[in-house]
């Protein structure tokens, strides 16, 4: 993974991206660099096009125009590559679903096994050791909808670190999590950068911006600012988003 | 008659011998594909497609070739159907299962009316188990093998699918692909289930034994277990009554497998109507207290 890191300049690279569902607009020009290594706050308004943005990385929405680059790779061939770990908004998750904490964890490897997923000794200890960094251990037999909500998105953010990916898009981390929990996960997510993982995270929480992110992307359609929070949290450049009237 | 003729009575009578095999093996194979079913919510898929093989089974018998391929033909061109209807126009997708489906039976019984023949609707409507020949048993076992070792062998990619397909599509399985297993293999495991209960009642087998399962667990591992356990069973005791009381076997069968699931539904340990009930009373109690 290190080698992947100093082979590109930037870790995610989009230009001119623009995506339209039938004649709403999506996503219309954006242009945005990110750097390896550091946590990245998405923040704008509702149908600002931060989920749209993380669908690209994904390779879930078709391009109108534009490129995306990760790692300098293709969408299709950096997923392929296992470089991309995506947490899903807690609303898109069925919490009844029959699976136990260790079973999501474990889907995390499932891109690193052969075909039938045949679980090695290695995939066991790499669930362990996520676990164990997200503090879920005593927690790993629960069927996942018995868990509080702060340790869901644990639960989550294990089977990100299980992949060893290099490229974590988190959607809403902090819906519904306490705060004690919220803590906990940013001080993740500041290790794991420091660890030369590159993090996205979409969030309404201005206020906790500064200790999670190194940089701070404002979306609206556009890229309409990206910089330290200290540059984008003004009041005058939040203003061109959430002060926007179209 | 001792409690060991009553066992072994059904077992002296080859058509019964054929009909055990048939029901159990399809039971079972169903079984295990219900638990996707279910947790998907692809319950309608499976009546949509069980309904859609009618004319392929008609048209099959016209030409003298074997049903399940007829069936097979006509299974995975409804669910071709469905996903390019709803996918290509704003019909949302239970609006386009409900189209296709009761479009295709629509044809089977027309095919049908036209068509002299020998074989009785009812027969293919409700299945015709104690008729079965040994090409028709035959047919059951190996398309039955193949579906079972395919879906055991995909487990966890299903499981994923059903699960979070966002995930599944970020670390690079081609889920469009998963998409279509599980169809193919619901449209075999519909042409196997045919012999035994018909096109009406397969849809059954299908669901009953997986809503079932996840009522009595928490890990789709285990359903996988207890499922096919369930309709084996329930196939067994349902022939049995049906030899003893002379009744329609795949109708009892079917019968059987809604029975098991309302006494489960009712008092299943954890998630059972009387355990939840008991569970209110005992909190409602502490908070008085």
């Amino acid at each position: 993974m290190t080698q992947q890191l100093q082979q590109t300049d930037f870790a995610v690279e989009i230009s001119g991206v623009r995506v339209a569902y039938g004649d709403v607009i999506a996503l219309d020009g954006v242009n945005l660099e990110l750097t390896h290594g550091r946590v990245h706050g998405l923040v704008g308004m509702n149908g600002s096009g931060k989920s749209t943005l993380f669908k690209s990385l994904m390779g879930m929405v078709r391009l109108t125009a534009g490129t995306v680059q990760i790692n300098g790779l293709t969408p299709e061939i950096a997923r392929s590559a296992g470089v991309v770990s995506y947490m899903p908004q807690s609303e898109n998750v069925d919490w009844d679903f029959p699976v136990r904490v260790r079973d999501v964890v474990m889907m995390g490897r499932y891109g690193l096994m052969n075909r039938f997923r045949r679980v090695r000794p290695v995939d066991r200890a790499a669930v362990a050791d996520a676990l164990e960094q997200v503090q879920l251990t005593a927690f790993a037999d629960r069927q996942i909808g018995k868990l509080s909500g702060g340790q869901r998105k644990r639960a989550f953010l294990a089977r990100a670190i299980a992949q060893q990916a290099s490229l974590l898009l988190l959607d809403e981390p902090f819906a519904g999590v306490d705060k004690p929990s919220e803590q906990t996960i940013i001080e993740l997510l500041r290790d794991l950068a420091l660890q030369g993982r590159t993090i996205m995270v979409s969030t309404h929480d201005l206020e906790g911006l500064p200790t999670l992110a190194d940089d701070v992307v404002l979306l609206h359609q556009r890229v309409l600012a990206h910089g330290s929070p200290a540059e984008v949290l003004r009041p005058a450049v939040l203003g061109l988003a959430f002060g926007a009237i179209r | 008659m001792t409690w060991i003729d009553f066992i072994a009575e059904p077992w002296r009578h080859e058509f019964m011998i054929r009909a055990i095999l048939v029901t159990v093996v399809a039971s079972v194979v169903a079984a295990v594909l219900s638990c996707w079913l279910v947790l998907i919510g692809w319950s309608l898929m499976g009546d949509a497609v069980s309904h859609a093989v009618l004319p392929g089974v008609v048209l099959a018998y016209v030409l003298g070739l074997p049903f399940a391929l007829g069936a097979l033909v006509f299974g995975v061109a409804a669910v071709a159907l469905i996903g390019t209807v709803s996918r290509i126009s704003q019909v949302k997708e239970d609006a386009a299962i409900g189209v296709v489906f009761t479009t295709l039976f629509a044809l089977g019984l027309v095919l049908i009316s036209v068509i002299p023949s020998q074989t009785d609707l009812n027969h293919i409507l409700f299945g015709n188990v104690l008729g079965v020949l040994n090409i028709d048993l035959l047919q059951v076992l190996v398309l039955g093998a193949i579906a079972l070792t395919i879906t055991l062998l995909k487990r966890r990619d299903l499981t994923l699918y059903a699960f979070d397909r966002a995930h599944a599509h970020v670390i690079g399985l081609n889920t469009r692909w998963l998409d279509t297993l599980l169809l193919g293999l619901l449209a075999l495991t519909v042409v196997v289930g045919l012999q035994a209960v018909g096109v009406v009642l397969v849809v059954a087998m299908l669901i009953i034994p997986g809503a079932t399962s996840l009522l009595l667990t928490s890990q789709i591992s285990k359903m996988l277990v207890i499922a096919p356990i369930l309709g084996g069973l329930c196939s067994l005791a349902g022939l049995y009554v049906s030899f003893y009381a002379d009744t329609s076997p795949g109708g009892t069968v079917v019968l059987s497998q809604g029975v098991v699931f309302t006494l489960v539904y009712l008092l299943a340990p954890e998630k059972g109507i009387v355990a939840g009930f008991a569970k209110r009373r005992r909190s409602a109690r502490l908070v008085a207290a």
